[in-house]
């Protein structure tokens, strides 16, 4: 096993606010850990760090097998970094981006334009290359933006946050290219603060909050942390609520949790599906209407709420209307 | 997956940092801004404007007003000139400290600084862009000083020597916009500060008054001013009229003092502008 990226207690404060602390982060080569955590949480930090854009203030870290701190050129001519903004110049096309980043790669000329025209290939870009960035989507500049970090076929690739504000289409695509990158063996290491986007993409997960791992593994071993399955069952009437819950009772792994608001009951059950049938016999056989059943597996959503106590969504609600006076030492 | 490892490895260790990489990287970061300038012309047209603007207000409304001793209107025409030139090139500071910050605070520096190209680099293609901005608006602005009635009195060397001191200048002046533009929040901050510390040295000056006519507590800041210097010593070379004081060193070294400001600015402020570059939100 090579570790492609091995940080050992990062820490970084901004004055009095501590964005790390202290985190240790393993990737193997040719594999993707997914960096889970709402915003504040030191996600964008921590690859800022390791990207050599930013020192720690303790910690050692190396990537690729080269030291961030001292050997920051090296660092660089093995990564690709793409950031929480299309980090590429507006007024020209996507081509002369293309071509400027390959050049400052040390690329020749010719191998510059080469690369460029490729990449632009690649991405499904052609047709756009010699318009400016200007006209270009939300879901081309991501793309265009992708292309620019993968000039220097980088053997790591640090993906900051790639589909936030993209709408679900231009995720999907989003998506798509970076599952085809995963499969040519890029190391990637990928921060979200979209649960589907850590489940759908990463071998590993690793969860911060407040700057610190709040839990690793992968998305099933986090997933068997907050318990098996669950079967919800929403009842017609109120009244039904308590009395069902009590009749369904024996068919469950735990108590069941029950809300009159919504007439449901959570029931956590072991073998999901013949619980499912005995239910909805026992339900019939006291005359009490079920509106709805299903077996709920847990999300990762349920594991974020379990490990911190809050909800992902929550922490995005809040974090919107600051986005625009949002320094920027203020990032997660 | 093992071969390409190896490969990759390889391909690492190969390209040591070299200085060549500096003036390449440079290249490449001018070209990108000077590619800018064409896709939105109006900046190199407003660029223009302004200082023709200068001229003709100066030589035709405010210049019967001000007395630079004998020859009358069409002796200020020459005597301005120098002048508009000078304050010319320190305008265009302003644009480069504006130009800094925004790039600062856009993805972009991230990319720039996560290349393995030379951190120098990306401030020198600036500077060099700008540079050559400068050198076109100097050009027109030199004709239509013409168009006024300015002259070029004293033979080729003597002009192209000028021509030389306001390029320095104005490629010397540049790192100063450049270092305040790395220290500055946002571009609204930057287009305000960036043109704060410009006002008192350009019209503090020489450039549309002679000294004479300025308090005697504000003469010694006014003839030392790098942008005194730089239009007496242009005025000088040309040929033009420069009405003295006295005989202070500026007054008599005007284009040496104005070579040494150059290459003091350029000492002073290009290492402290590309340090503020690299530890910039380290």
């Amino acid at each position: 096993m090579t570790l492609a990226i091995k940080a050992t207690g990062l820490a970084k404060a901004y004055g009095d606010v501590v964005a790390l602390n202290g985190i240790d982060i393993e990737v193997e080569q040719g594999t993707v850990l997914g960096l889970l955590g709402p915003n504040g949480s030191g996600k964008t930090t921590t690859v800022r760090i390791l990207a050599t854009l930013l020192q720690a203030d303790s910690g050692t870290a190396s990537v690729g097998g080269f030291d961030v701190a001292t050997q920051p050129d090296e660092v660089r001519s093995v990564i690709g970094l793409t950031g929480q903004y299309a980090a590429v110049d507006e007024y020209l096309t996507g081509r002369e981006n293309l071509e400027l980043f390959g050049r400052l790669f040390h690329l020749s000329k010719f191998d510059a334009a080469k690369r460029a025209a490729e990449l632009l290939d690649r991405f499904d870009l052609s047709d756009a290359a010699d318009r400016g960035i200007k006209g270009y989507s939300g879901g081309m500049r991501r793309r265009l933006d992708l292309a620019a970090s993968l000039i220097g076929r980088p053997n790591v690739l640090f993906l900051d946050e790639p589909t936030t504000g993209l709408d679900p289409r231009s995720r999907q695509g989003m998506w798509e290219v970076i599952e085809d990158l995963i499969s040519e063996g890029t190391t990637v290491l990928l921060t979200t603060q979209y649960l589907e986007e850590a489940d759908q993409l990463a071998n590993r997960i690793v969860v911060l909050d407040h700057g610190n791992v709040i839990a690793k593994g992968t998305s099933n071993e986090l997933k068997s942390q907050v318990g098996g399955d669950r079967i919800e069952i929403v009842v017609e009437s109120v009244g039904d609520v308590a009395n069902a819950a009590g009749l369904i009772q024996e068919f469950g792994s735990a108590p069941a949790i029950t809300e009159d608001l919504t007439k449901t009951i959570l029931l956590p059950v072991a073998g999901g599906s013949t619980a499912i049938v005995n239910i909805v016999r026992k339900l019939d056989e006291n005359k009490i209407s079920i509106a709805d059943i299903a077996l709920r597996r847990p999300t990762l959503d349920d594991v974020f709420l379990s490990l911190t106590g809050h909800a992902t969504e929550n922490t995005e609600e809040v974090s919107k209307p600051a986005k625009g006076r949002r320094g920027r030492k203020a990032r997660s | 997956m093992s071969t390409l490892t190896t490969d990759s490895v390889k391909e690492v260790t190969a390209p040591r940092p070299r200085f060549g990489w500096l003036i390449t990287d440079s290249i490449s970061v001018s070209r990108r801004h000077l590619l800018k300038i064409t896709r939105v012309p109006e900046s190199l047209f407003f660029a223009l404007i302004q200082p023709v603007m200068f001229v003709l207000l100066f030589a035709f409304v405010f210049g019967g007003a001000i007395d630079v001793g004998p020859g009358g209107a069409q002796a200020y025409r020459e005597y301005l000139i120098p002048g508009i030139l000078a304050q010319t090139v320190m305008f265009a500071v302003a644009g480069i400290t504006v130009g800094i910050t925004e790039d600062a605070s856009k993805g972009i520096m991230d990319r720039f600084r996560s290349l393995p190209m030379r951190p120098g680099a990306v401030l020198t293609g600036h500077t060099l862009a700008s540079l050559l901005q400068n050198i076109l608006v100097i050009a027109i602005l030199s004709i239509t000083g013409l168009a006024v009635g300015w002259r070029i009195h004293n033979g080729f060397s003597d002009a192209a020597l000028a021509y030389l001191m306001f390029a320095s200048f104005a490629y010397a002046i540049t790192w100063v916009g450049a270092w305040i533009g790395l220290h500055m929040p946002n571009s609204e901050v930057a287009g305000t500060a960036g043109l704060a510390w410009i006002f008192p040295f350009t019209f503090a000056s020489n450039i549309f008054t002679p000294v004479a006519t300025m308090p005697s507590w504000l003469q010694p800041f006014v003839l030392w001013n790098p942008v005194s210097c730089l239009a007496l010593a242009a005025r000088q070379l040309f040929g033009n009229p420069t009405p003295l004081i006295g005989d202070s060193f500026p007054e008599r070294y005007p284009v040496q003092l104005s070579f040494a400001y150059c290459f003091l600015l350029l000492a002073i402020f290009a290492p402290l502008a590309v340090r503020a570059f690299k530890t910039r939100n380290k």
